[in-house]
C-alpha cells in the first residue's frame, strides 16, 4: 500500500516535471496564471529581450485591475501617466504574445482574483501562480495557488514551469459553528492572531473541519485569500459538491461528458487517511466574536468587543516595540474600547471581501439607514459582474440611498495604486487584507475587518459590534 | 545576474519585525514599466522627511550605514505584497545580503532571483551580528558565500546554511530561465502526457 499523502502531496506529486535534488527542490507544472498591469512589465520586456515566447499562451489571464479609476461612470484613461503607460504596454504585450486581455472596459473586468474564479478559469486540482500575493485565494476551489515575483512570472511565461521548493504541510481544523453576524473573515482574521504573522511561513495549509463545511465557496475564498497575512505561500481546502456547484455554470467550466470526467477526478483530490502534517492547529469558533485590527500588522487583531493591548503586557523585546511603534502610528493608546475608535472612511471592496454575498452582507446592515455624517463610505465591487448583478438584485439602490458611493470595480483603496488614495491622518474601515503603515495613502490608519462590520462602522462613526443591529437572516 | 562570491562591507542594523513590502517600496514607485529610479523609493517614508530632507534617525543615512552592503533585519521581512520592486530598490542602492532570522516566501524567491543573498541564521546568531555590526566602528562584515560564512570585525565567523541549488545558482549568477529551457523535451513530454490524463484543461 502506498504511503498516505496529505492533498498539497498530491498536488506536487501531479505537477513534478521533475525532482532537481534531495532537498525537495522540483520543476513544477503550472496550468494557470493570472497576470496584471503592473507586475507584469519587466516580465514581458525581458521575454521580449531574449526573444522568447510564451509557452503556453493559453493558460495565462491577463486582467487590468491595480492602477485603474473606479469612478462611478466607467473610464478607460488612467489617472495618471504611470498607470496609462503601464496599461498600454499592457495591452501591447497580450497583444503580441497571444494572450487573452480583459481591458477596463470588459464587461468581465474585475480584481483579478475575484474574475479567474467568477469565469471558471481556476479549476480543482490545478496549480496557479501569478504576480499577486492574494493569488492563494483560488485555494478555496480546491486549486493550489501561490504569488510569485516578476522574474518567476517571466520563467513561467517562458516555460510554463517554476523551480520549486516543496514546503511543509499544516493543517487547520475549524471546529464550532459561527453565530450570526460573524463570518469567514472573522475565522481567518483570528487564526492570524493566533498564530502570528509568519505563522504559516515555510508552509502550505489545508484548512479542514466542520466550520470550513459549512462555508460557502466565496466565504472560503476569504479564508484561503488573507492566509498569506499568516505567511502561507499556499492555502487550500479539499473541493466538495459545494465547489462543484459553483463551477458547474461557470464560462470556462468543463461541459458535458468533459465535465462528469473531470468531477470523477475531482472527488479524489483530498488527504488520505492517516496523512501526516508537519503541523496541526485547532480553532474552535462557536464563541469567535467580530474580529478588527488595531495595529499595522494583520496579527495585530482583536475582538471588537475589547480593548486596545498594552505593550507593557509583552515580554519580547521586539514585539514589544513592534506594539508600541503600531499604536503610534495608529494614534491609539491602551486601555482604550476598541468601539470607541471613530472613523472618517469606511471601505468595502478587494479580493478579500467584495464578492456579491460579501454586498449582501453589507445590504443587510444598511438598508433603511444613513451612513453617519463624518464618514466617506465606498463600495468598490470585486468585478464588472458583481456590479452589474448587485444592480439587478437592488442592493445598489440600497447602497445609494444609505449614502455610500458606488463605483466601478478594480482593486481601489486596498492597495491604493489608483487614484483612491486616503490622506495622512484619516482612518478607515476597511474589508480588505493589510492594515500596513501607508497601504491605503501615507500616514493613514487601516483598522480590517469583516464587510458586515465595515458597513457598521459606516453607519455609526465608530468600530462597532455588527450584532448590535438586528441583523436580518 | 551579478555573481555572489565574498563581498565585504558594513552592515546596517534594521531589527523591526514584520517589515513588509509597501514599507520597503511604497506604491507610487511602482508605476513604472522598467525598473529604473527604484533607489529614490526605497524605504521612502522612513529614508527622506517630509520636506524631502534624508531623515537622519534612519540607519541608511548614517555616516558608518550610508553605503551598506548588508542589512541586519528582524523576523518576517519583505511579507506582504509580490512586488519584486521591494528588491530591485534594495539592489539599486547597493544591497547584496540580507541576514536575518526568518523571510516571508514570496520575498526570499525575489531576492534569489535576483542575485541577493537572503540569510538566514538562528536567533541567537542575529542577536551576535546585530551586537557587533550596530556599533560603527565595528559594522564592517565578510560575507563568504564559497564557505557559507560570515566574519565580524571582532574576528567571530558564523556559518550559515544555504540550498545547495541556490547557493550554485548564486556562485555563477545563472540565467534560471535559460537552464530551465535547457529540459524544454522533458517539459513538453511531462505537459503532452498530462494534458491527455486531465483533458478539460
Amino acid at each position: 500500500m502506498n504511503k498516505p499523502r496529505t492533498l498539497y502531496q498530491k498536488h506536487i506529486d501531479s505537477h513534478t516535471v521533475c525532482v532537481l535534488d534531495d532537498q525537495g527542490h522540483v520543476l513544477l507544472y503550472i496550468d494557470r496564471q493570472v497576470a496584471n498591469e503592473y507586475t507584469s512589465p519587466q516580465a514581458f520586456s525581458g521575454m521580449r529581450e531574449a526573444g522568447r515566447q510564451v509557452w503556453r499562451p493559453s493558460a495565462t489571464l491577463a486582467v487590468v485591475d491595480h492602477v485603474n479609476p473606479t469612478a462611478p461612470v466607467r473610464i478607460s484613461t488612467m489617472p495618471d501617466a504611470g498607470g496609462a503607460q503601464q496599461v498600454s504596454y499592457f495591452e501591447e504585450n497580450c497583444r503580441d504574445f497571444g494572450i487573452e486581455l480583459f481591458d477596463v472596459l470588459d464587461k468581465r473586468q474585475g480584481i483579478e482574483h475575484v474574475v479567474a474564479p467568477e469565469q471558471g478559469f481556476i479549476l480543482p486540482g490545478m496549480i496557479v501562480a501569478a504576480g499577486d500575493s492574494h493569488t492563494t485565494t483560488y485555494g478555496a476551489l480546491g486549486a493550489f495557488g501561490f504569488g510569485i515575483g516578476t522574474s518567476e512570472i517571466e520563467h513561467l511565461l517562458a516555460s510554463q514551469t517554476l523551480v520549486y521548493k516543496r514546503l511543509k504541510a499544516m493543517r487547520v481544523t475549524v471546529n464550532g459553528s459561527l453565530a450570526t453576524g460573524v463570518t469567514s473573515k472573522d475565522i481567518i482574521m483570528a487564526l492570524i492572531e493566533k498564530i502570528g504573522a509568519s505563522g504559516a511561513t515555510g508552509y502550505a495549509i489545508e484548512f479542514a473541519g466542520p466550520a470550513i463545511n459549512d462555508l460557502s465557496v466565496e466565504a472560503r475564498m476569504t479564508i484561503c485569500n488573507m492566509a498569506v497575512e499568516a505567511g502561507a505561500r499556499g492555502a487550500f481546502m479539499a473541493p466538495d459538491e459545494k465547489v462543484f456547484a459553483y463551477l458547474q455554470s461557470r464560462p470556462r467550466a468543463p461541459q458535458g461528458e468533459m465535465w462528469e470526467q473531470a468531477v470523477a477526478k475531482w472527488r479524489g483530490l483530498h488527504s488520505d487517511e492517516g496523512a501526516v502534517f508537519d503541523r496541526e492547529v485547532t480553532l474552535d469558533v462557536g464563541a469567535l466574536e467580530p474580529m478588527v485590527t488595531w495595529g499595522t500588522s494583520p496579527d495585530q487583531a482583536a475582538p471588537v468587543g475589547s480593548r486596545v493591548p498594552d505593550p507593557a503586557s509583552q515580554t519580547d523585546l521586539i514585539l514589544r516595540q513592534g506594539m508600541q511603534r503600531a499604536l503610534d502610528y495608529m494614534g491609539l493608546v491602551p486601555g482604550m474600547p476598541l468601539s470607541d475608535v471613530m472613523i472618517s472612511h469606511a471601505f468595502i471592496g478587494s479580493c478579500t471581501n467584495a464578492r456579491i454575498e460579501d454586498l449582501r452582507d453589507v445590504a443587510r446592515v444598511v438598508r433603511g439607514k444613513r451612513v453617519a455624517a463624518h464618514v466617506r463610505a465606498m463600495i468598490v465591487p470585486g468585478s464588472t459582474l458583481v456590479r452589474s448583478q448587485a444592480e439587478e438584485e437592488g442592493l445598489a439602490q440600497i447602497f445609494l440611498d444609505a449614502g455610500f458611493e458606488w463605483r466601478q470595480s478594480g482593486c481601489s483603496m486596498c492597495l491604493a495604486m489608483n487614484d483612491d488614495v486616503l490622506a495622512p491622518g484619516d482612518r478607515c474601515a476597511s474589508s480588505t487584507n493589510r492594515n500596513f503603515e501607508g497601504r491605503q495613502g501615507a500616514g493613514a490608519r487601516t483598522h480590517l475587518m469583516s464587510p458586515a462590520m465595515v458597513a457598521a462602522a459606516a453607519i455609526t462613526g465608530h468600530l462597532t459590534d455588527v450584532r448590535s443591529f438586528a441583523l436580518e437572516a | 545576474m551579478q555573481p555572489f562570491t565574498t563581498v565585504i562591507g558594513s552592515a546596517a542594523p534594521f531589527l523591526a519585525s514584520n517589515i513588509d513590502t509597501d514599507v520597503i517600496m511604497p506604491k507610487q514607485f511602482l508605476k513604472g514599466i522598467d525598473r529604473k529610479g527604484l533607489d529614490q523609493g526605497l524605504f521612502f517614508d522612513l529614508r527622506f522627511l517630509e520636506s524631502g530632507e534624508p531623515n537622519p534617525a534612519f540607519i541608511l543615512n548614517q555616516p558608518a550605514w550610508k553605503d551598506a552592503a548588508f542589512l541586519v533585519v528582524g523576523p518576517n521581512f519583505g511579507c506582504g505584497s509580490s512586488r519584486e520592486h521591494a528588491v530591485w530598490g534594495l539592489k539599486q542602492v547597493g544591497i547584496r545580503a540580507l541576514i536575518g532570522t526568518s523571510f516571508a516566501g514570496i520575498f526570499y524567491d525575489n531576492c534569489q532571483r535576483n542575485g541577493v543573498v537572503a540569510i538566514q541564521v538562528p536567533e541567537a546568531q542575529l542577536k551576535q551580528i546585530a551586537g557587533v555590526i550596530s556599533n560603527a566602528a565595528t559594522a564592517k562584515i565578510n560575507v563568504n558565500l564559497p564557505e557559507q560564512t560570515i566574519e565580524l570585525a571582532d574576528g567571530a565567523v558564523i556559518h550559515f546554511e544555504i540550498d545547495q541549488l541556490r547557493k550554485q545558482s548564486l556562485l555563477l549568477g545563472l540565467d534560471a530561465i535559460g537552464t530551465t529551457l535547457q529540459r524544454t523535451e522533458q517539459i513538453r513530454s511531462f505537459e503532452t502526457r498530462y494534458l491527455s490524463e486531465n483533458p478539460w484543461l
